[in-house]
C-alpha cells in the first residue's frame, strides 16, 4: 500500500512536470500570467509529491516489506535503524528517487523566490527547469522504478514501448501481487556502510542538483533576452552554494577513501571521481569569471558557457556513475538507464548551443580590456588554467574509450599521468592565486607588482634554501614549498595591509578591524580565506605525495619491524564475529618511537560472509605532523601467529583535512549576505519601476 | 541592436564569420564527443546482438595444438561449430563447468564440433594446473594481450560463445553453462547449418 | 560493483570464497614458511604491481588488489624478481601478456602516445583561441564611442567607466536599453 502510493506519487509528479512548460508557454504566448503562476505551481508541487514517495520508500525499508525489489536488495532486518533510513540512496533506484528529490527541492526553492525583477525570465525557468525535471522523473516512474514488486511481471517491449508499457504493468501486477515474499533482505553494501559512505552520496548529489539552478536562470534569462547583472547576482550565490556542497563531497568521499579502503590514499584519479572533480572546477572557474561580468560587463558568453558546461559535466557524471559508461570501481550498474541519460545529455548539449548562438548579441561585451597586466586578465588566466585542467582530466577519463574505439585494446589511465600533467598547471594556478590579488581592475603597474611580491619571493626562497640545508634534496618538493610559501605570505600580507591601515586609520584593535573587515567585504576575505585553505591542503598533498613511506611484512608474534622513527610490534591477533554478519580479524599491535611506547593499534579486516565483501579499516596514529596508517593484509593470509603488514607513513596527511575545513569556512564567509550588497538589492527593489506584463518580451 | 555600436562593415563581417567559425567548431566538438559516448555506451551494456564472430589468432598452451599447428585462427574452423569458452584459474565458477565441458568436447568432437578454451587474464604456471587437474583435452590458448576478450567483450569468466558453422555468435553464456543448455545448443548448431538462431 | 560481477556470479561463489579465506587463516601459518623466494621482499613486489593494473579489477592498482588474480601477479613478480629481471622487463612481460591496460601510465608508442599529446594539444590551442578572445575584446568595439577603440591608455575613460558603474543612471541605462532589445 505504501508503495503504492509512492508510485502513485512519482506519477502525479511526472504528470506536473509535463504540465508546467506547456502551461508556461501558453501565459507567455497568450499574455496571461495567470498559465504562468499555474506552471510554476506545478513545479512547486513536484518537491512534497518526490517527498512523500521518499517517505513511502523508507516507511517500507523501515517495515521489511521485502515484496518491493529495491527494499530487499539494499536492507534486511538485523540493520540498524539509521542505515535502514540511509538505504534511500544505498542502491540505484532509490539513488535517483533521492536524486529527484534534491533536484526538486532546488528547483522548488529557485522557483519559490520573488520573482518582481525578473517577472520575464520566469516562464523561460519554467520550461528550462522542467525539462530536466522531466528528464529525471521519466527515468524513475518508467526506467528504475524503485517500488516495483519482487517477482512482478517484467515489463515488456524496448524504448518508447517499454516506456508506455511500464506503468501499466505496474497496476497490472497490483492485482497478481506475487505470493512468495522474502523472509528477509539482501542487506546494504557493506562498503556504504561507514559514516562518510552515507554522508558521502547525499553532499555529491546536493552538489549536482544544485547545479541546475544556474544553469536554469542562465539559460531562461538568455532565451528571454533578460541577460543582465541580476542574473549574475542570483547565479552567483547558487554556484557558491553548489560549489560548497560538491566539493564537500568530494573531501567526504576522500576521507571515506581514507579510512575504509585500505590504500592508504585518498584520490586515485578513478573515472568516477574525476567526472565529480571535473563539474567542481569549471564551477570554480565561474565563481571568479563572473566577478569581470560583474565589475566590468565583460565575460558574458564564457560565464554562461561555464555555467553551461558546469551542468552538462554533472549530466556527464551521473551517466558515468549511474550509467555505467566508464569502468571503474564506483560503476554501480549496468541497465539501459545509460542510453536515456546519454540521449537526454545530447539534446541539452544542442539545446544550449543553439540558444548562446541564438542569443549571441546578449553576450557582447560591454567593455574592452584596458592593460594585459591587470585584475581581468589575472582572472581570464585563472579560467584558462582552470580550463586547462579540466581538458586535461576529461581527456584523461574519455581516453580509453576512444583507445578500444581506435584500437580495440583499453589503456589504462591512472594517477601517474593525471599528476603529471597536471601538477604543473596546479602549481602555476597556486603562484596565479598569491599574484592576483594584488591586481587591480582596468590595469596595474609591474612596477608595483614588483614591489609587492618582492618581499614574499624572497621569504620563500629563503625557507627553500633552509630545507635544502636540513636535507630536502628533492627538487619538486622545494618547488612546491616555494610556491605555498609564496602564495601564502602574499595572501596573509594583503590581509595584514588591510588590517594595518584600518588600525591607523580608525585606531582599532587588529581583531575588530579583522572582523570589520570581513563584515564589509565578506566576498573578498571570504576569498582570502579559501586560497589560504587551499594552500593549507596543497602543502599535505605535496608532502604525501613526494613524502609517504610504506612497507610490507609478515611478522610472527612479537617481532617488530621499524618505519622512519617508529618501531611496530605485533602483539597478537584474535577473530570474532560483529554485528550483522561480520567475521571481523583484529590484530593488536604496539607503536613505539626511540624505545617510547605511544599507543597500541588495531587494525582489522572484517569480512561480509554472507557476501563474502572484505573491508579493510586501518588503525591509525593521527597527528598533526603524520599519521602512522597500519592495515592487515588478509589477503597474504592471517594466523594465530603470524599476519602480513602494511605500513604507510603520511606526512602532513591531516593538513589536507584541515585546509578542507579552513577552506568551507572560507566559503561560508563569502556566501554569507554582504550587508553592502543586500542594501544595493534593497534599494533596486524600493525603486519604482515599470511593471511589465508577462510575456511582454516574448522569446522568439 | 539600439546601442551607439561603431563597426565598420569589414569588422562586422569579420565577427559574423568568427561567430559562425566558433559556433561549427563547437558543433563539432560536441558531435565528436556524443558519437564517443555512444560508442562506450555500446560496450557498457552488456546486452549484446549476436553477429559474426570476430576472427582471432590464439597461441596454444605447451601439449596443445589444432591440427598439429601451435596457432590457430577461428577462421580455421569455418565450416565447424565452435563453443568458445573463456575461463581462468582463479575463477571459481569455472570449476563448476570444467569437467562438464571437457565431457562434452569428447562427445562431440567426431561430429565436428570444436571446443576453444581461452584462459582470461592468468598466469600461464596457473593455468596449466588447472588444465592438468581437470584434464583437459580441447585446445586451449591463453589471451596474449587479452586481444581475444577485448574483441569479444567478455563481461568476466566464465563466459561461453556458441559460434555456428557460418561464424555467427547464436549465443552468449555468461555463467558456467548447464549440461541441457550446452548439449540443446550444440545440437541446434549441428542440425541447422544455414541458420543461426537465438537460443 | 563492476569487479564483484567480473569475480563472482551470485551467491554460491560468494560464500565459497568466504570458507577460502577462513580456510586460509588456519592453514597460512604453513604457507608462510615458504613465502621466501628468494630474498625477494613484500616491499620490492609492492614497488613494481603499484605500477601495474589487473584488467580484472579495474581502478585498482595490483599492489592492493586482494583477488586471486591479482595475487597470481604478484606471485609472478616474485618469481621474475628472484630470476634476476629488471623492472623494465617485468612490465615488457605483463604488457605482452595482458596487453597496454597492465601497464598504470600507458606506454609512449604507437595511438597510445595521443594521450600525451592530446593534453598538450588541448592546452596550446585553449591558450591561441583565449589569446584571440582576449585580444579581441582588447579591441572590441564599445558603446562609448570611436575614440576609446585605439586608447592605449585608457585611465580616464576606465575611471569615468567606473564612475558610471557606481550611478543609477548608468544601471537604468542600461537595463532600458536591454529591455528595448
Amino acid at each position: 500500500m505504501l508503495a503504492d502510493i509512492g508510485y502513485a506519487a512519482i506519477f502525479i509528479a511526472f504528470l506536473a512536470a509535463v504540465y508546467a512548460p506547456f502551461a508556461a508557454w501558453h501565459g507567455v504566448r497568450t499574455k496571461q500570467s495567470r498559465w504562468v503562476q499555474s506552471g510554476r505551481n506545478a513545479i512547486l508541487i513536484i518537491f512534497p509529491l518526490v517527498g512523500l514517495a521518499c517517505v513511502m520508500l523508507v516507511l517500507s525499508i523501515l517495515n521489511n516489506d521485502y515484496s518491493i525489489q529495491y527494499v530487499w536488495s539494499v536492507s534486511s532486518r538485523e540493520m540498524p535503524t539509521y542505515l535502514k533510513v540511509t538505504a534511500l540512496w544505498g542502491g540505484q533506484q532509490g539513488s535517483i528517487l533521492f536524486f529527484n528529490l534534491l533536484l526538486a527541492g532546488f528547483t522548488a526553492a529557485a522557483m519559490a523566490r520573488k520573482w518582481d525583477d525578473e517577472r520575464a525570465i520566469m516562464p523561460y525557468a519554467i520550461i528550462v527547469a522542467s525539462l530536466t525535471l522531466i528528464f529525471f522523473l521519466l527515468m524513475i516512474v518508467f526506467l528504475e522504478n524503485p517500488f516495483a514488486r519482487i517477482g512482478a511481471v517484467p515489463v515488456e517491449g524496448s524504448g518508447m514501448a517499454y516506456l508506455l508499457n511500464a506503468p501499466v504493468t505496474y497496476v497490472q501486477n497490483l492485482f497478481t501481487r506475487p505470493q512468495m515474499v522474502p523472509a528477509d533482505g539482501n542487506g546494504l553494501n557493506p562498503l556504504l556502510r561507514h559514516p562518510g559512505m552515507i554522508i558521502h552520496p547525499p553532499m555529491l548529489y546536493l552538489g549536482y542538483t544544485g547545479f541546475s539552478v544556474p544553469f536554469v536562470f542562465a539559460m531562461a534569462a538568455l532565451i528571454a533576452r533578460r541577460f543582465n547583472d541580476s542574473w549574475t547576482r542570483t547565479t552567483r550565490r547558487w554556484t557558491l552554494a553548489a560549489w560548497l556542497l560538491l566539493g564537500l563531497g568530494l573531501v567526504l568521499g576522500g576521507r571515506w577513501a581514507y579510512d575504509v579502503l585500505g590504500w592508504g590514499g585518498y584520490w586515485a584519479w578513478d573515472p568516477v571521481e574525476n567526472s565529480s572533480l571535473l563539474p567542481w572546477l569549471t564551477g570554480t572557474a565561474f565563481l571568479h569569471s563572473v566577478m569581470i561580468q560583474e565589475k566590468r560587463g565583460m565575460f558574458k558568453g564564457w560565464n554562461v558557457s561555464l555555467i553551461i558546461i558546469t551542468y552538462l559535466l554533472v549530466v556527464l557524471g551521473t551517466l558515468n556513475v549511474r550509467g555505467g559508461l566508464v569502468t571503474s570501481v564506483h560503476s554501480f550498474a549496468q541497465s539501459n538507464i545509460g542510453w536515456w541519460l546519454l540521449g537526454f545529455m545530447a539534446f541539452m548539449i544542442f539545446f544550449s548551443i543553439y540558444w548562446v548562438y541564438e542569443r549571441r548579441d546578449q553576450l557582447k561585451s560591454d567593455n574592452q580590456i584596458s592593460s594585459y597586466l591587470s585584475r581581468e586578465s589575472a582572472f581570464m588566466l585563472n579560467n584558462f588554467l582552470f580550463l586547462s585542467i579540466v581538458a586535461v582530466t576529461f581527456i584523461g577519463t574519455y581516453f580509453p574509450v576512444l583507445s578500444e574505439l581506435v584500437t580495440g585494446q583499453r589503456v589504462t589511465v591512472a594517477a601517474p599521468f593525471y599528476e603529471k600533467v597536471n601538477g604543473p598547471l596546479f602549481a602555476v594556478l597556486l603562484i596565479l592565486m598569491g599574484i592576483a590579488p594584488l591586481t587591480m581592475w582596468y590595469r596595474t603597474s609591474a612596477r608595483r607588482l614588483g614591489r609587492m611580491t618582492l618581499g614574499p619571493a624572497v621569504a620563500a626562497t629563503l625557507t627553500v634554501v633552509i630545507l635544502f640545508i636540513l636535507d630536502i634534496r628533492n627538487w619538486v618538493a622545494l618547488l612546491g614549498i616555494w610556491i605555498v610559501t609564496f602564495s601564502a605570505m602574499l595572501t596573509i600580507l594583503e590581509i595584514a595591509r588591510a588590517i594595518n591601515a584600518r588600525i591607523r586609520s580608525k585606531g582599532e584593535s587588529p581583531f575588530s578591524a579583522l572582523s570589520a573587515l570581513i563584515t564589509r567585504s565578506r566576498r573578498r576575505y571570504g576569498g582570502y580565506v579559501i586560497h589560504l585553505g587551499v594552500l593549507i591542503m596543497a602543502l599535505g598533498i605535496i608532502s604525501i605525495e613526494l613524502y609517504q613511506q610504506e612497507t610490507q611484512i609478515r611478522l610472527n608474534k612479537g617481532e617488530s619491524v621499524a618505519i622512519g622513527d617508529f618501531d611496530m610490534t605485533f602483539r597478537n591477533v584474535t577473530r570474532f564475529p560483529g554485528p550483522d554478519d561480520l567475521m571481523i580479524t583484529e590484530a593488536t599491535v604496539d607503536l613505539s618511537r626511540d624505545g617510547q611506547f605511544i599507543r597500541s593499534l588495531t587494525p582489522r579486516t572484517e569480512l561480509y560472509t554472507r557476501t563474502g565483501q572484505p573491508m579493510t579499516i586501518p588503525g591509525v596514529r593521527s597527528t598533526i605532523t603524520e599519521d602512522f596508517y597500519v592495515i592487515v593484509v588478509n589477503f597474504e593470509g592471517t594466523t594465530e601467529n603470524a599476519a602480513t603488514f602494511r605500513i604507510f607513513l603520511n606526512p602532513l596527511i591531516n593538513w589536507v583535512w584541515a585546509g578542507a575545513i579552513v577552506l568551507i569556512a572560507g566559503t561560508l564567509i563569502a556566501a554569507w549576505p554582504d550587508r553592502a550588497e543586500q542594501k544595493i538589492m534593497a534599494g533596486s527593489r524600493a525603486k519604482p519601476r515599470r511593471r511589465y506584463p508577462v510575456g511582454a518580451v516574448t522569446g522568439d | 541592436m539600439t546601442q551607439g555600436t561603431v563597426e565598420s562593415p569589414e569588422a562586422s563581417a569579420e565577427r559574423s564569420r568568427n561567430s559562425r567559425l566558433g559556433i561549427t567548431a563547437v558543433v563539432v566538438i560536441a558531435l565528436v564527443f556524443v558519437a564517443l559516448l555512444f560508442f562506450g555506451m555500446q560496450r557498457a551494456v552488456v546486452d549484446r546482438p549476436d553477429g559474426v564472430a570476430p576472427d582471432f589468432e590464439v597461441q596454444f598452451f605447451d601439449g596443445y595444438e589444432w591440427e598439429n599447428q601451435p596457432t590457430a585462427n577461428l577462421s580455421d574452423f569455418k565450416g565447424q561449430p565452435v563453443v568458445l569458452n573463456f575461463w581462468a584459474s582463479w575463477c571459481v565458477e569455472c570449476r563448476i563447468e570444467a569437467d562438464l565441458l571437457e565431457n562434452t568436447w569428447r562427445e562431440y568432437r567426431d561430429d565436428g564440433v570444436v571446443f576453444l578454451g581461452v584462459a582470461y587474464v592468468d598466469v600461464e604456471p596457473k593455468s596449466l594446473d588447472y588444465l592438468q587437474e581437470y584434464n583437459i583435452t580441447y585446445p586451449n590458448a591463453p589471451d596474449l594481450r587479452s586481444s581475444v576478450s577485448d574483441k569479444y567483450d567478455i563481461t568476466g569468466v566464465p563466459e561461453t560463445f556458441f559460434i555456428d558453422r557460418e561464424g555467427n555468435v547464436v549465443h552468449i553464456q555468461l555463467g558456467p553453462v548447464s549440461e541441457t543448455m550446452l548439449t540443446g545448443l550444440i545440437d541446434q548448431m549441428l542440425a541447422d547449418p544455414n541458420q543461426g538462431q537465438e537460443f | 560493483m563492476k569487479t564483484r560481477t567480473k569475480l563472482k556470479r551470485g551467491l554460491l561463489p560468494s560464500i565459497f570464497v568466504a570458507i577460502l579465506l577462513v580456510a586460509l587463516f588456519v592453514i597460512a601459518g604453513v604457507a608462510s614458511a615458504q613465502e621466501s623466494t628468494g630474498n625477494v621482499t613484500d616491499d620490492e613486489v609492492n614497488a613494481i604491481a603499484k605500477e601495474l593494473y589487473c584488467p580484472v579489477c579495474e581502478s585498482t592498482p595490483l599492489d592492493v588488489c586482494a583477488t586471486q588474480a591479482c595475487a597470481d601477479w604478484r606471485d609472478v613478480i616474485r618469481t621474475k624478481l628472484a630470476e634476476g629481471q629488471t623492472e623494465e622487463e617485468i612490465k615488457a612481460y605483463f604488457e605482452l601478456q595482458y596487453g597496454a591496460r597492465a601497464l598504470a601510465e600507458p606506454p609512449r608508442q604507437g595511438f597510445t602516445l595521443a594521450i600525451w599529446i592530446l593534453p598538450v594539444l588541448a592546452v596550446i590551442v585553449g591558450g591561441l583561441v583565449f589569446a584571440r578572445y582576449i585580444r579581441g575584446l582588447r579591441t572590441a568595439p564599445v558603446e562609448t564611442g570611436p575614440n576609446t577603440i585605439q586608447t592605449d591608455f585608457p585611465d580616464q575613460n576606465a575611471l569615468k567607466e567606473k564612475a558610471e558603474t557606481e550611478s543609477d543612471t548608468y544601471r537604468e541605462r542600461v537595463e532600458r536599453e536591454l529591455r528595448e532589445m
